[in-house]
């Protein structure tokens, strides 16, 4: 498939995004190359974990784009009970359309944690590989000079037409050290996570799952210094929306 | 060539001449107002009031003004769906006209050169799914080729609590967002029972490959559906003696529905279709595309109400209106048929092209083979369970299966094989598009000029839809010389049908009746199939050529359609 630039797009894009509304829409002309802007709040959970602990946890995306490119800016983070944000992260990438299911993504990534801030490049893809897989993968260059990859893999397996069992997994690795921020070359972190959630509509399903994470090689080692535990599961309680 | 064409234009101008003093003057307003049908309440947009608008009615030979005034809060604009008439007056906006501001009044006027049943709507934004439709009769200036005692327009509409601004956000944002008949771990089960489990398991990794799912066969659901805009339970009605033959004037003025209709216990003899006569051909059912029009003639005898049955192809429900011998009277509604599966036959070659891997390899067509036999059994039976066929025992069942399966036609609108096909619920005739044979031979019959071919594309995730590949604000339009006869070569690339409407000229659709294919303006094009149409140019101007289905259309599967004068050089070469 030919994927067609309309190089007028970005200006309306950052206009849209300065007004941040639709205007009437007329002609299909106009309709079949309008701006669309979703809100999307993939997660927005509390963990329970082993000790106890409470986590606030968030990830979630706003695109304004049309069918073929766009910004996305996407952010995640977590916030134990009172506080303050353990991590945070944002980032603004450039989607644009490269086959009927992908949408190839360039950007920044900029973390926000404890202990040094880190700006990334991002290059990835984003879109629903065949067997009806969620897949958001990319590339971070750090302004350290670090190199790391992320896959992170969704699929909704449909218990009914509402109820929704979804497994995810989220894999790390990193290509050389970054010890002030505790990040080890190798497979660094992964995660797994299992949710159970019931769309009370398309646009509002409460959740209930677990979490599961842990560190590994030197990343595992990092975390051990510092006495914190490499692994940890938890219970989740929350809700995803968009709109 | 020049000779003919300088005739051709002399009759044009002929015919532009009013032979009587036969004019009319209409006056439409839109307006907002809250309605409430099927219990669902919206401010909806009417005509007049009403939903739908007031049937007008045109006689042949009559010039009409059409006076249309906006009281919207946005544009608005009306078209004469179906009429042949100036380019400025077909109501397009951007195309024709520029559209009907806020508080304006446009005056439509147009001679009137044709007969039948037809109809009109806005052409702006989602204000046709917003209730800004109406029927449209034309009267001929002689009298009709066929006889009946009375008739009524039963004018078909999708109608839903959401605005179609939402309804195109929420199909962008999620493109299976009103599929609620999707395939769960509980159908995998039954399958797994029925077909068994390597079977059930490589039909679903074959649709799965494919990031496709069966189920898709419609995109929007939710809806009620109308019959003159009464839902069900508000059961519109026909008066009938008992021996009168009613013409019933099917309109279907639905954004995203195809419906299957029938009216149990009367044979419908099909004498017209949109808008052009037919060799009356008797069916016990018919599938009506979006934008279709259909005329029937039926003739019930018995003192007793008949329910005229307009049910949904993706089998959420029924347009239900009746037929009775007096008010307050109501026919029996069936169950609701099997929900059909698309089969990979309704998938195109091209589709299973684009995808990443080649997932589709001779094992899994195999296992899609079983699956696709499944389906078929599967209707017939449902089909038959609903009927007369409930008493019988098994072995008459299966007799009655296998004659039947021998001599239906085989529906060549549809693949071989494909999920779609319609079967009518008593067994009986289902009108399929070869049936459609034109009253009277098309005097200019002839091979065409040249052949242009466009592939129905589109983006079935992303929710976009498209021409060549193309969407509407990408492409250049289409360029016809008045006077040539142009073949469209209509290839299907998706999953869904597309009824595909020209405005301002007929395509004859060629269904190998050679100078008997009727004239239609709305075509539609079935998943992964290839359907031809000429189109004779005969009207100079820019119109609008695109699916018929709201989103569709809203979302790119559009073009212009440019008809110029034969060029000077051309003529004097």
């Amino acid at each position: 498939m030919t994927v067609r630039m309309n190089y007028r797009a970005p200006a309306r894009i950052a206009l849209t995004l300065l007004v941040f509304g639709f205007s009437s829409i007329a002609t299909a002309a106009e309709t079949d190359d309008a701006i669309m802007t979703r809100f999307l709040l993939d997660r927005f959970e509390m963990r329970n974990q082993d000790g106890g602990e409470e986590v606030l946890f968030w990830e979630g995306q706003i695109n304004v784009r049309t069918d073929y490119q766009g910004l996305a800016f996407k952010t995640s983070g977590e916030r134990p009970e009172g506080g303050p944000t353990e991590s945070a992260e944002y980032q603004l990438l450039y989607q644009r359309l490269i086959s009927d299911f992908f949408d190839a993504q360039f950007g920044i990534r900029y973390d926000n944690q404890p202990g040094p801030s880190r700006t990334y490049a991002v290059a990835g893809v984003q879109g629903l590989a065949p067997y009806f897989f969620e897949v958001d993968a990319n590339l971070f260059l750090s302004d350290e000079g670090d190199t790391s990859v992320r896959l992170e893999a969704e699929y909704d397996l449909l218990l009914t037409q509402r109820l929704i069992l979804q497994p995810a997994a989220e894999l790390n690795v990193a290509f050389s050290d970054d010890e002030a921020i505790g990040v080890g070359s190798g497979l660094s972190s992964a995660e797994l996570g299992m949710r159970l959630r019931y769309e009370l509509t398309r646009k509002f399903a409460p959740y209930l799952g677990v979490q599961w994470e842990r560190k590994f090689g030197n990343t595992a080692d990092y975390a051990r210094d510092e006495g914190e535990d490499i692994e940890s599961t938890a219970f989740v309680l929350g809700i995803s929306a968009w709109f | 060539m020049r000779l003919s064409n300088m005739t051709r234009w002399l009759l044009a101008l002929a015919a532009l001449v009013p032979l009587g003093a036969l004019a009319g003057t209409y006056d439409l307003v839109i307006d907002r107002q809250p309605i409430t049908i099927d219990g669902k309440a919206k401010t909806a947009m009417t005509i007049n009031g009403g939903i739908p608008g007031p049937t007008l009615r045109f006689k042949e030979g009559e010039e009409v003004t059409l006076n249309v005034t906006n009281r919207l809060d946005v544009d608005t604009s009306i078209h004469w769906h179906g009429l042949l008439l100036p380019y400025t007056q077909d109501g397009v906006p951007g195309i024709s006209f520029p559209g009907i501001k806020p508080g304006e009044t446009f005056t439509y006027r147009f001679p009137i050169k044709q007969t039948g049943t037809y109809w009109y709507h806005s052409h702006s934004g989602f204000q046709e799914q917003e209730g800004v439709y109406g029927p449209i009769v034309i009267e001929p200036a002689n009298r009709e080729p066929f006889k009946f005692d009375r008739e009524y327009v039963v004018m078909l509409s999708d109608w839903s609590a959401e605005t179609g601004e939402r309804i195109f956000s929420n199909l962008k944002g999620q493109s299976d967002y009103y599929n609620y008949n999707q395939q769960t771990v509980g159908s995998f089960i039954k399958d797994a029972k029925d077909k068994g489990f390597s079977a059930t398991l490589k039909d679903r990794l074959a649709w799965g490959g494919m990031r496709m799912m069966p189920t898709d066969i419609t995109d929007v659901s939710g809806y009620s559906f109308l019959v003159n805009g009464k839902s069900t339970d508000d059961n519109w009605t026909g008066l009938f003696r008992p021996g009168e033959r009613v013409r019933l004037r099917f309109v279907n003025g639905s954004a995203m529905s195809y419906f299957d209709i029938r009216i149990p216990g009367l044979k419908m003899t099909v004498v017209q279709a949109d808008g052009n006569n037919v060799q009356p051909v008797s069916v016990d059912e018919f599938r009506i595309a979006v934008a279709e029009t259909y005329d029937v003639i039926v003739q019930p005898k018995e003192d007793r109400a008949y329910s005229i049955l307009a049910e949904s192809i993706d089998r959420s429900g029924f347009a239900r209106g009746t037929l009775a011998p007096r008010e307050g009277l109501a026919g029996e509604i069936p169950e609701l048929r099997e929900r059909p599966l698309l089969t990979m036959s309704d998938m195109s070659m091209a589709s299973m092209g684009g995808m990443d891997h080649g997932s589709m390899g001779h094992g899994d067509m195999a296992g899609m083979d079983h699956s696709r036999m499944q389906g078929m059994d599967h209707s017939n039976m449902a089909g038959m369970d609903h009927s007369q066929m409930a008493g019988m025992d098994h072995s008459n069942m299966a007799g009655m299966d296998h004659s039947q399966m021998s001599a239906a036609v085989p529906n060549n609108d549809y693949a071989p094989g494909s999920g779609l096909v319609p079967s009518a619920a008593n067994g009986g005739r289902f009108l399929v598009y070869g049936d459609l044979k034109a009253m009277t031979p098309y005097a200019d019959y002839r091979e065409p000029d040249r052949e242009i071919e466009l592939r129905l594309t589109g983006n079935m995730e992303r929710y976009f839809w498209s021409i060549n590949g193309l969407k509407y604000s990408e492409a250049e339009p289409i360029r016809l010389t008045q006077g040539e006869r142009v073949r469209i070569k209509f290839i299907n690339d998706t999953m869904m049908s597309h009824p595909m409407h020209l405005h301002g000229m007929w395509m004859q659709l060629d269904k190998g009746n050679g100078q008997f294919n009727p004239l239609k303006h709305v075509v539609n094009v079935a998943p992964n199939t290839t359907l031809t149409v000429d189109v004779p140019v005969d009207a100079l101007g820019e119109w609008a050529f695109h699916c018929h289905l709201m989103y569709h259309m809203a979302s790119g599967m559009f073009r212009k359609v440019i008809v110029e004068p034969p060029a000077v050089q051309s003529a004097a070469r």
